[in-house]
C-alpha cells in the first residue's frame, strides 16, 4: 500500500470525527452515568401507576437507588406490578413504602421510596406492598367538588326530587 | 415530451425503469467489490481526504452558526413560558436527532457530491473509464468503490462534527450572551439526551444518508452523456436528487426509529 502525503489529514479528520462523537455521548448525552452496578430485582404493587414509565427512576431522598424495569397488570388482584431494579450497594428495610411522585409541577413521575423501621433488608424478589398511587387529577377534582358540596346549603332540590318522584 | 400521447409516455416509463435498473446493477457492483477496495485502502484514504477533510471547514462553520440561530430562536420561545434553561437540552436534541444528519447531508451532497459528479462525468467523457476496461482494470473497483466508501466514511464523522460545534455554537450564544446559568445549560441537555436513542439514531442516519448521497454522486457522473452539458446537467441533478433523497429518507427514518 503506497503511503500518501494526505494520510495525516486524513488520520486528523478522523479522529476529530471520533472525538466529537464521543463528546456528543459523553457530555451531551448521559453515557458516564449509566450504572453498571449490581442491581437486585423487587416488586411494586401500585392501585394506579399514572403516568409511570419503564426506565423512570427509583429516587430516596432524591437520589436515584434503582430504576423501573417493567410495568404489568396483575389480573387477580386488579393492581399494577412494577418490577424495579434497585442498586445492590443501597440496603432498604423490608416495611419500605414505595410512592409515585413527580419531577417538578410537569416533569416525569418517579417512584419515590420511604425507608421502613424494620431489622431485615429487602432481598431479590421481594413484594413491596404499603405504596401509594400516583395522584389522579380527575379524581383530585371530584374530591374537591364533594367536599364544596357537603359544605354548601342543604340542597332544596332533594325535596323537590321527592315531589317529582311522588308525581 | 407530449404528456398526453401514450406513446411517448409509455416509452419515458420504461427509459425511466432501465435507469433505475441500471443504478441498481452499478449499486450491486459496488458492493460486490468492496472487499478488494478495502483491502487496498490507500485509495480509500486518499479518497476520504477529498471529500471529507475538504468539507469540514464548511460543515463546521455551518453547525456553528446553525447552533447560535438554534440557541436563538430556542431562547425566544422557550421564555415566554418560563423554560428558558431548557434552550440546552432544545439546541442538543434538534442538532443530534435531525438538523446534524440531515443539514450535513445536504451540505455534502452540495460540495463533495457535485465534485465526484464532475469528476467521473469528465473522466468518463475523457474516455479514461473506457481505457481502463480495456486495460482489464474495473472503473466500478478502481474509481468509483474508493469513492464510496469514503462517502461512507466520512458523512458519519462530519455530522457528528456538525453536531458538536453546534451545541458548542448554542452555548456561546445562550451562556456568554444572554445569559442562561451554565450548570442548567449542560445538566438538562445531559438529563434529556439518550445515547444509544438519540446520538445513535442520529448516527445511523448520518450513515444511510452518506451512503444515499454518495451512491446518487457516483451513479450520475458515470451514467452521464459524456459531453461538457451532459456532465453539467449530471452535476445539477446529483444535488437534486441527493438533497430529495435526503429529505425522504429522513422522513421514513424518523418514524422507524422515533415511533412511540
Amino acid at each position: 500500500m503506497q503511503k500518501s502525503r494526505h494520510d495525516v489529514w486524513v488520520g486528523l479528520f478522523v479522529l476529530i470525527g471520533a472525538g466529537a462523537v464521543l463528546f456528543l455521548a459523553l457530555k451531551a448525552g448521559n453515557l458516564l452515568s449509566l450504572n453498571f452496578d449490581e442491581t437486585y430485582p423487587v416488586v411494586a404493587k401500585f392501585d394506579n401507576i399514572g403516568g409511570l414509565k419503564a426506565r423512570a427512576a427509583v429516587k430516596s431522598a432524591g437520589v436515584v437507588v434503582g430504576r423501573v424495569e417493567s410495568i404489568s397488570f396483575d389480573d387477580k388482584t386488579f393492581q399494577a406490578k412494577v418490577a424495579m431494579q434497585m442498586q445492590k450497594k443501597f440496603a432498604f428495610p423490608k416495611d419500605s413504602s414505595a410512592k409515585i411522585l413527580t419531577a417538578g409541577l410537569l416533569g416525569e413521575q418517579y417512584i419515590g421510596m420511604e425507608p421502613g423501621a424494620a431489622d431485615k433488608n429487602m432481598v431479590a424478589g421481594d413484594v413491596i406492598t404499603q405504596t401509594q398511587s400516583a395522584v389522579v387529577l380527575e379524581n383530585l377534582i371530584s374530591q374537591f367538588l364533594f367536599n364544596k358540596a357537603a359544605d354548601g346549603p342543604a340542597p332544596a332540590s332533594g325535596a323537590s326530587a321527592k315531589e317529582g318522584v311522588k308525581k | 415530451m407530449n404528456w398526453f400521447n401514450p406513446v411517448t409516455v409509455g416509452a419515458a416509463t420504461r427509459e425511466w425503469l432501465t435507469d433505475v435498473g441500471d443504478a441498481t446493477r452499478l449499486f450491486g457492483r459496488l458492493l460486490a467489490v468492496a472487499g478488494p477496495t478495502l483491502r487496498r485502502f490507500g485509495l480509500v484514504t486518499e479518497q476520504v481526504f477529498f471529500v471529507g477533510n475538504k468539507s469540514l471547514s464548511l460543515i463546521a462553520v455551518s453547525g456553528l452558526f446553525v447552533g447560535f440561530v438554534l440557541a436563538l430562536q430556542g431562547y425566544y420561545t422557550l421564555q415566554r413560558y418560563g423554560s428558558a434553561e431548557a434552550v440546552g437540552l432544545l439546541v442538543a436534541l434538534s442538532l443530534v436527532r435531525e438538523l446534524g444528519p440531515v443539514v450535513t447531508a445536504l451540505l455534502f451532497a452540495g460540495r463533495a457530491g457535485t465534485s465526484l459528479t464532475a469528476e467521473i462525468g469528465l473522466m468518463k467523457s475523457g474516455e479514461q473509464l473506457a481505457a481502463m476496461e480495456m486495460m482489464a482494470v474495473d472503473p466500478v473497483q478502481r474509481v468509483l468503490s474508493p469513492r464510496f466508501w469514503a462517502g461512507f466514511i466520512s458523512m458519519p464523522l462530519l455530522a457528528a462534527v456538525f453536531s458538536a460545534v453546534g451545541i458548542f455554537g448554542g452555548w456561546l450564544v445562550s451562556v456568554p450572551l444572554i445569559g442562561i446559568d451554565s450548570g442548567s445549560f449542560w445538566s438538562q441537555m445531559q438529563g434529556g439526551v439518550e445515547v444509544w436513542a438519540d446520538v445513535g439514531n442520529g448516527v445511523l442516519k448520518s450513515v444511510v444518508f452518506g451512503v444515499a448521497v454518495t451512491f446518487i454522486a457516483l451513479r450520475q457522473g458515470h451514467a452521464c452523456q459524456p459531453t461538457p452539458e451532459g456532465v453539467s446537467a449530471a452535476t445539477t441533478r446529483t444535488v437534486v436528487l441527493a438533497s430529495l433523497a435526503v429529505l425522504a429518507l429522513d422522513f421514513v427514518l424518523t418514524a422507524m426509529m422515533f415511533s412511540i
